[in-house]
């Protein structure tokens, strides 16, 4: 099977719907998002619940901006980071809609939207939402160490972005915004080690992505006005770039990460910049879209990446697996 | 593109830590930390003067375990090891905070299986690996000793 | 010896051991946990050799409020005991020199968690 599958013009974005923590709201892309919050506890008692209530949110507001009900809805798709992606299982407790649950780490969003695709132009489904969530709190203390630990960040960390998203994709209808392609991802493992650098452990899945997507749509990243990766962070997007152009991909000017820009590097501490489910969807959901709804960018390739190891399998002396699935949008 | 090329060039371009501004870090958070350690051994001795110095130590260590405590639970302490790195974790202070830090974090999940179950997540090792070498030292200076 | 010199040995070497075991966490992968159990067993090794009562007497807290002094403790505890009580001693001694660190970090651990409220980082 080949890795690429085109959808036939029918899926568009109908709407998105972004919140954000309070951190991410001090970022660059502050005013893009659609909800920023006070505090990232949302008068909970822990962190979990403060997630689910988050993704919870998303998918409420997005039916209210939109109009629809549930029973207007015929999937959705969701995930995030935390064991058994408990956020969505429990968010979706409240909402009476089919649910598909996913799992592809960072990249989970794109999964979502994938698939969200593919069963609309498959004429089982008028609608779509796709969400993910994540949070600061819930990862640092499942995947590395307890908030209130004295442990000193490596330059090569990452900071967990807290938030959630959702996109409500529509076929058969007009929208500005529309997904024509997307290539699926194969788990990678170029053999990193270091928990500490996902950038370097995901880089291969992206290259490996990329090309693959260029190479069997013919296309050249020229052919997009922006490619996006999901969380590779600054380091890590430079890697990439300089790869991709020994393989004779030039990638200056087009490409950005979104771990990188959601926030201010050097003010915002947060090492090479920010990851997780709700990264790439946060970045897509505001300010990729709006982009696009405006028309400055009207091809756009997003590919979000993820880092595919658990608590357990770097203590059992394995490396760190990568996945990245990419998504072409265009205006129209 | 092999695995091995691949990750000669990650050594390569990834940024490393910076070695001589943790390297300062480090020494002067621990050094001000044994200095705390040392005012507080030296007040002891001054009130209580006749306490026999072993003594001594092991109220210093409560009053730094006291203290490592406090800040802590107000949130304190993780700034001073983010600022401090192995200035703050190889102090006695370090092992306090990796106990009290993964037992506030997981109250939420109850007084017993969460906080007493989580309590020696991080410090487990010191404990055991301590109290076994301190045996095992023990025996061998008896077989000396013989 | 002069208050002032000996706080300035204290800072000193304290300082020196704990960058010692920055440069370890900056260029091996060592995760916190593991460079306390190696600085542990280094007090150790030092008290069993009889090196560390010589430091001791020079710097002070200098090397006893680093996990460094918490290892030698152990061991100065495990060779009192066999010399005093043979081989009860031998194996509890340690232990039983340990028992302010343990009975302290349990005891206040269990406190202040229980009256901290968990918070998030910035």
């Amino acid at each position: 099977m080949k890795h690429t599958i085109y959808f036939n013009g029918d899926v568009g974005i109908k709407d998105t719907f972004t919140i954000a923590g309070p951190k991410e709201g001090e970022g660059p892309l502050a005013n893009y998002f659609h909800n920023v919050l006070r505090d990232d506890i949302l008068g909970q008692k822990s962190h979990e619940k403060a997630e689910i209530l988050m993704m919870k949110s998303a998918i409420k507001n997005i039916l209210n901006r939109t109009d629809y009900t549930t029973e207007d809805i015929d999937c959705v798709f969701a995930g995030d980071l935390l064991d058994e992606i408990t956020s969505s299982n429990f968010a979706m407790r409240e909402f009476p809609i089919p649910f598909i649950g996913l799992f592809n780490a960072c990249a989970t969003f794109c999964s979502a939207l994938i698939m969200g695709a593919i069963m609309i132009t498959g004429g089982y489904a008028k609608r779509v939402i796709c969400a993910t969530s994540s949070h600061f709190g819930t990862v640092e203390r499942q995947y590395r160490y307890p908030l209130e630990l004295g442990a000193q960040r490596t330059p090569l960390n990452q900071w967990t972005v807290t938030g959630a998203g959702c996109t409500l994709l529509e076929g058969g209808e007009d929208h500005r915004v529309k997904l024509t392609a997307a290539t699926i991802g194969k788990v990678v493992d170029y053999g990193v080690t270091d928990s500490n650098d996902m950038g370097a452990a995901m880089t291969p899945a992206a290259m490996d992505t990329w090309i693959t997507h260029f190479t069997e749509t013919g296309r050249k990243p020229s052919y997009y006005d922006a490619i996006y990766t999901g969380d590779l962070g600054h380091a890590g997007s430079r890697l990439l770039k300089k790869l991709m152009l020994k393989e004779g991909y030039d990638l200056e000017g087009i490409y950005d990460d979104c771990g990188a820009l959601i926030f201010n590097r050097e003010a915002q501490k947060v090492g090479q910049g920010g990851s997780g489910t709700g990264c790439s969807n946060l970045v897509f959901n505001s300010y990729i879209y709006s982009q696009m709804m405006s028309g400055r960018l009207k091809r756009v390739l997003f590919v979000p990446t993820g880092a595919l190891l658990s608590r357990i399998t770097p203590l059992q002396g394995e490396s760190i697996p990568g996945i990245a699935h990419a998504v072409a949008l265009e205006v129209k | 593109m092999e695995n091995k090329e691949y990750l000669e060039i990650v050594k390569k371009e990834m940024p490393k830590s910076k070695h001589l501004k943790t390297m300062v870090q480090a020494f002067f958070t621990g050094g001000l930390i044994c200095m705390i350690g040392q005012g507080i051994a030296d007040i002891i001795k001054l009130i209580f003067k006749d306490l026999e110095l072993d003594i001594v130590l092991q109220f210093t260590t409560l009053m730094m375990i006291l203290l490592t405590g406090i800040l802590t639970g107000f949130g304190v302490y993780d700034k001073i090891g983010s600022f401090g790195g192995a200035g703050s974790v190889i102090p006695i202070t370090g092992f306090a905070n990796s106990i009290v830090s993964p037992a506030i974090e997981h109250k939420r999940e109850g007084i017993v299986l969460g906080l007493c179950t989580n309590m020696f997540k991080i410090a487990g090792p010191v404990i055991v690996i301590g109290i076994t070498a301190s045996v095992l030292v023990g025996i061998i200076f008896l077989f000396i000793g013989m | 010896m002069n208050t002032l010199l000996q706080y300035l040995i204290v800072f000193s070497v304290g300082g020196f051991i704990c960058m010692i075991g920055q440069v370890l966490m900056n260029l091996t992968k060592l995760t916190s946990a593991r460079i306390l159990v190696i600085f542990l067993l280094l007090g150790t090794l030092l008290e069993a050799i009889g090196i560390f009562s010589i430091l001791k007497n020079f710097a002070k807290a200098g090397v006893t409020i680093p996990i460094l002094g918490f290892g030698a403790n152990l061991a100065k505890g495990a060779i009192e005991g066999a010399k005093e009580q043979g081989l009860i001693g031998a194996l509890l001694g340690g232990t039983e020199a340990a028992a302010a660190g343990l009975a302290g970090a349990i005891f206040i651990g269990f406190i202040a968690a229980l009256v901290s409220k968990p918070r998030t980082d910035k």
